[in-house]
């Protein structure tokens, strides 16, 4: 059974349709790609299966509950996360406040134990930043755990994101063109972070990408978007030599 | 000016091994002096009397007495407190070391005593200087209470003094009504010997009520983020203040008199510290830390599971609360209260202390709100013009340091209270 599974998803803002008759199954551990040129509604699908919008037909499951108009904050405690395009770090805080931040829901102190400093808060406490310490080692940047974001360079931010969207423990991970503006060998970098993320948590990962190195070794199966609408669909050879997609990359050849 | 230099190089260095035990022995020892060799150094520095505060109210009114006033702060305050603390590094060292043996509350507890007992001391002085401190206390509330919704979360708020008249209103009206032969609520309900354990009751019940009225402000405005919140706080405060006024059961805006003598410094203090303590628990907590993740960005807060509508409102609410209990005070404190002192001007002053002293900082509102209202009272003898002054005071902070003296910096008590020079002479 798929861990997440959209069918006939549409959206519109205002008349404009954005996402038509989109669907996808994903099961436990694939990673899937979705590529299409610029203004094809692929980050308009992350805010759909992340509810900060809520699709104007059709339905989102996962693991067998339907999701769709659920607020955003739950779809995140119920194991979709994901991270931005541009990058929406919390400027003023630091590394490891990111990561300890993302066990938010999983808090069971509540309000007494935060106002109170109770002993069990102390403890929770402790076990979330072991947790978080734990995790920024995985992904190489336990020493900036101090550092406040917005001082950090690029690269460093891009993992700090990744670090706070597997905070939340996830089943799906969705990454939105995490290689963005990255050079040859911070993209050799984060693509290990993602193979050894997937291996290790056995995940499955949808993943926006406009290079199509990243997408071609690490995807399995390719959805293509072409205004709003999925034009083609398979493994990363077959997308490759679509004609359809060539079309929407490249433009249709034109007869002299 | 290597000389200059290296004077300043090692006055830092010699402060920095200073643990704040040391600084309250020192500050201790300096406001027992003055107990006892206070007058007679005043006089003899041609003073008419010891300087209520720091000489500051002195400068104004007699600025011919301006060197006296400073030789006395130096001579009274200074120079012990400066001895003391530079000759006592080791010792004060090795007490703050031996203090961290036991569990943390301990220390927190003996660094609290000193604090008081300086404070005691100092106010005991004098009626004004007892009056100031209370306020100055209160202020710190009422200052550190905004700046978890204003700071913190990011928002504006403008309802504070609705929140404070609330709190002084339902106290007012709890420990009059039951304590006070009145003639609006009639005879004494409870023997006055139960009254000093029922006034927590009366100020955690202005602070309740506080945060009910505060709902009315948080369910329309926090749906979206943007002015909503600034407005519709204005407009409450302004409710508040004419529902007040209308109110002939606590005497419209003749005001409310009467209340209990209770106040007194000791409660003013342990209300402070309490209310700094829970502000402080709670910003430091991970529930406390999705109000900065909201306010930097609110939808990377909702990506990461943190509840953002739930975080705000509860932080609201608790902000009111405070500005509740804060309020109670205030009107035992003055023993009077009256609609009037809830408007523009009060809530001018406390976001002054606000954004003076620093948003997002424990720190930055107790600075905030001691300088602005030791600067208030300075200014005193300049009447209106104090509200040219402080307001230019305020803009210049702006310019040079656009988040306030002492921002984004967390309390954190452990590395306060810490000895500063470890056993073998290290720091």
């Amino acid at each position: 059974m798929p861990i997440l599974r959209v069918h006939n998803m549409s959206h519109d803002f205002g008349g404009l349709r954005a996402v038509k008759d989109y669907d996808l199954e994903i099961e436990m551990g694939q990673i899937r790609g979705l590529i299409g040129p610029n203004g094809a509604g692929k980050t308009t699908i992350f805010n759909l299966l992340t509810g900060i919008y809520t699709p104007t037909e059709g339905e989102i499951w996962l693991d067998g509950r339907r999701i769709n108009g659920l607020p955003a904050h739950r779809i995140a405690s119920m194991g979709i996360s994901r991270t931005f395009q541009n990058l929406l770090l919390w400027r003023h805080m630091t590394v490891l406040e990111h990561v300890k931040l993302a066990h938010y829901s999983k808090i069971r102190y509540g309000l007494f134990g935060a106002f109170f400093g109770t002993p069990g808060r102390n403890r929770e406490e402790a076990e979330i930043e072991e947790k978080a310490v734990l995790l920024l080692d995985r992904m190489g940047i336990r020493h900036l755990a101090e550092q406040v974001v917005h001082n950090l360079p690029y690269g460093a931010q891009r993992r700090v994101e990744m670090a706070r969207a597997l905070a939340t423990e996830p089943k799906i991970l969705l990454l939105d063109e995490p290689t963005a503006g990255m050079n040859p060998e911070e993209l050799e970098q984060i693509m290990e972070i993602i193979r050894r993320v997937h291996g290790e948590l056995g995940l499955a990962i949808l993943l926006i990408e406009h290079r199509l190195k990243v997408v071609m070794e690490l995807c399995e199966r390719i959805q293509t978007l072409n205004f709003g609408a999925v034009i083609a669909e398979g493994t990363p050879e077959e997308i490759q030599n679509d004609p359809e997609v060539i079309d929407a990359y490249l433009g249709r050849e034109s007869v002299i | 000016m290597p000389l200059k230099e290296r004077i300043s190089r090692n006055l830092s260095a010699s402060c920095s091994r200073v643990p704040l035990l040391g600084w309250l022995c020192g500050a201790l020892i300096a406001v027992t002096l003055e107990r006892f060799a206070g007058t007679p150094v005043a006089l003899a520095l041609g003073l008419p009397k010891i300087p209520a505060l720091f000489g500051l109210d002195i400068m104004l009114k007699k600025p011919i007495l301006v060197p006296n006033a400073v030789l006395y702060v130096l001579l009274v305050y200074g120079l012990p407190m400066g001895v003391t603390t530079r000759s006592s590094i080791s010792l004060t060292n090795r007490l703050a070391a031996l203090l961290f043996r036991f569990p943390i509350a301990v220390t927190v507890a003996v660094h609290l005593a000193l604090l008081y007992a300086t404070l005691h001391l100092w106010a005991g002085s004098s009626d004004y200087r007892a009056l100031v401190l209370k306020l100055t206390l209160i202020a710190v509330m009422l200052t550190l209470s905004l700046n978890v919704i204003n700071g913190y979360m990011g928002e504006f708020s403008c309802s504070h003094p609705g929140f404070m008249a609330l709190g002084a209103y339902c106290a007012s009206v709890f420990t009059v009504g039951l304590f006070v032969d009145d003639q609006l609520f009639g005879a004494v309900f409870l023997p006055p010997a139960l009254g000093p354990f029922l006034f927590p009751v009366a100020l955690i019940l202005g602070g309740f009520l506080a945060s009910f009225g505060a709902l009315f402000v948080a369910i329309p405005s926090f749906r979206t983020r943007g002015d909503y919140l600034a407005i519709i706080s204005l407009a409450f405060l302004f409710i508040v203040k004419s529902m007040i006024e209308n109110l002939e059961f606590v005497r419209g805006p003749r005001g409310l008199s009467g209340q209990p003598d209770w106040a007194d410094l000791p409660t003013v203090f342990l209300w402070a510290v309490l209310c700094v303590w829970s502000i402080n628990n709670f910003v430091r907590s991970t529930i406390g830390k999705a109000l900065n993740a909201v306010r930097d960005n609110e939808m990377a807060a909702g990506a990461m599971t943190v509840d953002t509508r739930r975080t705000k409102v509860v932080a609201f609410l608790f902000a009111a609360f405070w500005a509740g209990v804060a309020g109670g005070l205030f009107a035992h404190v003055l023993r009077y209260v009256n609609p009037s002192t809830f408007g523009i001007q009060n809530l001018a002053e406390v976001l002054a202390m606000v954004y003076f002293g620093g948003l997002n900082s424990v720190y930055g509102s107790i600075v905030g709100a001691v300088s602005i209202s030791l600067l208030g009272e300075a200014l005193r003898p300049l009447e209106i013009f104090k509200w040219i002054i402080i307001p230019l005071l305020l803009i210049l902070v702006m310019i040079f340091r656009p988040t306030g003296l002492v921002a984004f910096k967390d309390l954190d008590v452990t590395s306060l209270l810490r000895p500063k020079q470890n056993q073998g002479g290290k720091v």
